[in-house]
């Protein structure tokens, strides 16, 4: 404990009340979490929950951290969301047609009265991951915390230490599941902070085929719950720290998404921890809206000879949000290939992060990595940093890196309009395109429609927001930075 | 009431004055061409008229049909009939040339109370001006004039202004960088659409245009003025003579 207090000090909060408060929900979640008589799993959460005392939350002296300060999480007495109910009718409209299977969390906790989880093909477990540790833990040994690693990220500590919930989605050899997987997590508007631990794992065995949908959405707010600031401030903040353990066997072909979309009072960190088995396809697709902290992280090991994985992003961004997207991208076998494409759009005040980390080990031979970021800023005072870190010590290897940084181009703009069409209807139209590039790496099906039908709306919403009817722009549009 | 009427019209760009009075009355039917040397301020003249708002006009006025230009967003111009095809036109990756081109036609439509005309009504016209520019509608599939050769991007101008069929078209160097073929079946293009109800300004470099769009008046125009007027033989005797001895001449219209 001496270390925790000393580098917590750090931080210059104030670290005993806040390692006190820490300590009791940890106890408190213990007594709670299941699978409290398998050691295994004690050992887990207790060595976790000691990693995150000793390593305490970083701070922007963090080379990993240098532009989002996470203070605001630290300073909080987060507690764990109390057990809410939803009627079936107030979670409609987060309920997206054309799923395999739904699996919907209240607060972190399973909702069976959400949920659909019929007519899954054989072979495909979709289960909520507390019933799994109960019933069946052996199935997750094996795989369960052994991918993220408590030791790099003190949220992933966090998140271990409390994981008592969450998805649990296993695919048998050669099983094609076609319909995407939806996940919903649904938070309340409660009266104090109160924070979720989600904890998901994939397991695609070899040669299956299978798409995961995570959502997390705030309810009891408007669509755009972040449309109106003021309105906001009854509530209390939340705090997500959500956990995905994506295990790719050999030849899988695995799609996930991301979509985050809680109001403006919600920190969520997001940490998306792959693995994939020999020439396993790997797609992860994210799509940051809502929420005022963002932190994404994406982080693939391409473990196995000949694996492809596409890292695609788009985050769109106004009023104060902080979307930080932070990619570490890991080859640790010959002939991978990895594609990290994101893109930006960031308006008002917000500020937009991407870090794009590529490390590739020295067994990993004739490795081809790709890394472009994109970023639209529509506002004089929006403001982003793009980040490339390449750490190659193969010597036969393809890295390129690039990153923009623009405004709507007037040129565009003014053609567009000479033809008849409208400012505003020309600036969605523009937005628009900018965006679908991201949605036109993602496959065909439910998921890409629901995405695409998310960012239709928001862009409109962006563009009803005053401050940004109209911007300064320059003639020079795209400056190249990297 | 004339169609277009320029009166003194002085413009910046920059802080420096490109436009330095200029005076053009345009009649429906008729054909104007504007001839001048590099920097003369030519696009300068069709920016304005599109209202491209990177342009300051600091003194004169523009009418179009007795309404005030000046007024106009690019939009509404459009809207009230002004086509400019651009000198170099934009590419728009993300944005489909068909779709872009509906949604054009669909917003001046709405402004004159029509109809909004739906995919299935648009397709007939759609393809009977593709015809009359010889494209590949392969071309379409495409994002807007994105990978196009430059050819291929002026017919693509003509072709937005065949199915818009303006009131006033601007023609800026749409000539530039043809072939005779392409500029054979530009010129036809434009002249499909010669009416007594629409006027057209023709700015060029080269007389050769002038052999397949046969306009009624020659303007040349030198470092922000309109330093000569005359018929089509005027744009013959610049091609022999260049534009020097111009400026030699005093101001007006030469019989
Ligand atoms: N956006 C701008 N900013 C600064 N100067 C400009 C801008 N646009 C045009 N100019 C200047 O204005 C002058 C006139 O330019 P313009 O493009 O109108 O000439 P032009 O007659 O069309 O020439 P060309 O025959 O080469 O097409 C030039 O000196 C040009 O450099
Ligand atoms: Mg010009």
């Amino acid at each position: 404990m001496a270390t925790a207090v000393q580098t917590a000090d750090r931080s210059g909060t104030s670290p005993h009340n806040e390692l006190q408060s820490w300590l009791e929900a940890f106890t408190d979640a213990e007594r709670e979490a299941p699978g409290r008589a398998l050691p295994w799993l004690r050992h887990l959460r207790e060595n976790a929950f000691a990693r995150f005392c000793e390593a305490g939350f970083p701070t922007t002296r963090d080379e990993d951290w240098r532009f989002t300060n996470v203070s605001g999480i630290a300073r909080t007495a987060f507690r764990a969301a109390g057990v809410a109910k939803i009627a079936k009718a107030d979670a409609a409209p987060w309920i997206v047609e054309g799923a395999a299977a739904r699996l919907v969390f209240v607060n972190g906790r399973f909702a069976r009265n959400l949920s659909a989880l019929k007519s899954l093909p054989q072979g495909v477990t979709v289960a909520s991951l507390r019933e799994q540790i109960e019933k069946h833990p052996e199935t997750l040994e094996k795989h369960l915390a052994r991918y993220a690693d408590t030791r790099r990220d003190p949220f992933v500590a966090l998140n271990t230490a409390f994981l008592s919930d969450g998805a649990y989605v296993h695919v048998a050899r050669g099983v094609v599941v076609e319909a995407p997987i939806f996940l919903l997590y649904l938070s309340t508007q409660e009266n104090a902070p109160t924070m979720t631990h989600p904890r998901n794992l994939i397991v695609a065995e070899n040669e299956s085929q299978v798409t995961v949908v995570e959502d997390y959405v705030s309810v009891g707010a408007p669509a755009h719950p972040f449309r109106d600031e003021t309105a906001d401030k009854g509530g209390a903040p939340i705090f997500s720290n959500a956990v995905t353990e994506l295990v790719a066997g050999e030849n899988t072909v695995a799609q996930h998404y991301l979509i985050e979309r809680e109001h403006l009072k919600a920190y969520n960190v997001s940490t998306l921890r792959i693995e994939q088995g020999r020439s396993a396809n790997v797609g992860s697709h994210s799509l940051l809206l809502g929420g005022g902290l963002v932190r994404n992280n994406v982080h693939p090991v391409l473990a196995g000879e000949g694996g492809e994985c596409l890292i695609n992003g788009l985050f769109l961004g106004t009023g104060r949000q902080h979307l930080d997207n932070y990619m570490h991208v890991e080859h640790a076998a010959p002939h991978c290939g990895s594609r990290q494409f994101y893109n930006g759009i960031l308006d008002g005040h917000t500020h937009g992060v991407f870090h794009g980390r590529i490390v590739v080990h020295k067994a990993a031979q004739k490795t081809d990595a790709k890394q472009t970021n994109r970023n639209l800023l529509l506002s004089d005072d929006a403001q982003i940093d793009t980040k490339p870190q390449l750490e190659i010590y193969a010597d036969d290897v393809k890295c390129t890196h690039g990153a923009t940084i623009g405004q709507i181009e007037e040129n565009a703009l003014f053609y567009l309009q000479s033809r008849g069409i409208s400012e505003a209807e020309a600036r969605k139209l523009l937005l628009m395109a900018f965006a679908e590039e991201c949605v036109e790496r993602m496959h065909a099906g439910a998921a890409r429609e629901h995405v695409e039908q998310l960012i239709r709306e928001h862009l409109l919403f962006m563009e009803s927001v005053p401050q940004i009817a109209t911007g300064t722009v320059t003639e020079r549009n795209w400056t190249e930075q990297g | 009431m004339s169609l277009l009427e320029i009166k003194n019209l002085h413009v910046t760009v920059g802080g420096q004055e490109i436009l330095k009075g200029i005076d053009l009355t345009v009649n429906a039917g008729e054909v104007h061409s504007i001839m001048g040397p590099n920097g003369s301020g030519k696009s300068t003249l069709a920016q304005v008229l599109a209202r491209r708002d990177a342009y300051t006009v600091t003194e004169g006025s523009i009418t179009l049909d007795g309404k005030d230009l000046l007024a106009m967003k690019p939009e509404e111009a459009a809207c009230e009939g002004v086509f400019l095809a651009f000198q170099y036109p934009v590419e728009i990756p993300g944005i489909g040339n068909t779709y872009f081109l509906r949604s054009a036609l669909n917003a001046q439509r709405k402004h004159r109370g029509l109809d909004e005309m739906d995919a299935m009504d648009f397709l007939p016209l759609f393809r009977e001006k593709l015809r009359l520019l010889e494209m590949d509608d392969k071309l379409m599939n495409r994002s807007l004039n994105e990978g196009f050769s430059g050819g291929e991007k002026k017919r693509n101008e003509i072709l937005q202004m065949a199915v818009l069929e303006p009131r006033l078209a601007i023609l800026d160097e749409t000539d530039s960088g043809l072939d005779i073929d392409a500029l054979r079946i530009v010129a036809n293009g434009v002249n499909s659409l010669r009416s007594p109800d629409r006027a057209m300004v023709v700015v060029t470099h080269y007389q050769r245009l002038l052999n397949y769009i046969v306009p009624d008046f020659v303007h040349v125009l030198v470092d922000g003025r309109i330093v000569l007027s005359g018929g089509k033989e005027l744009a013959l005797e610049l091609e022999e003579k260049g534009y020097a001895w111009t400026e030699a001449e005093t101001v007006g219209v030469r019989a």
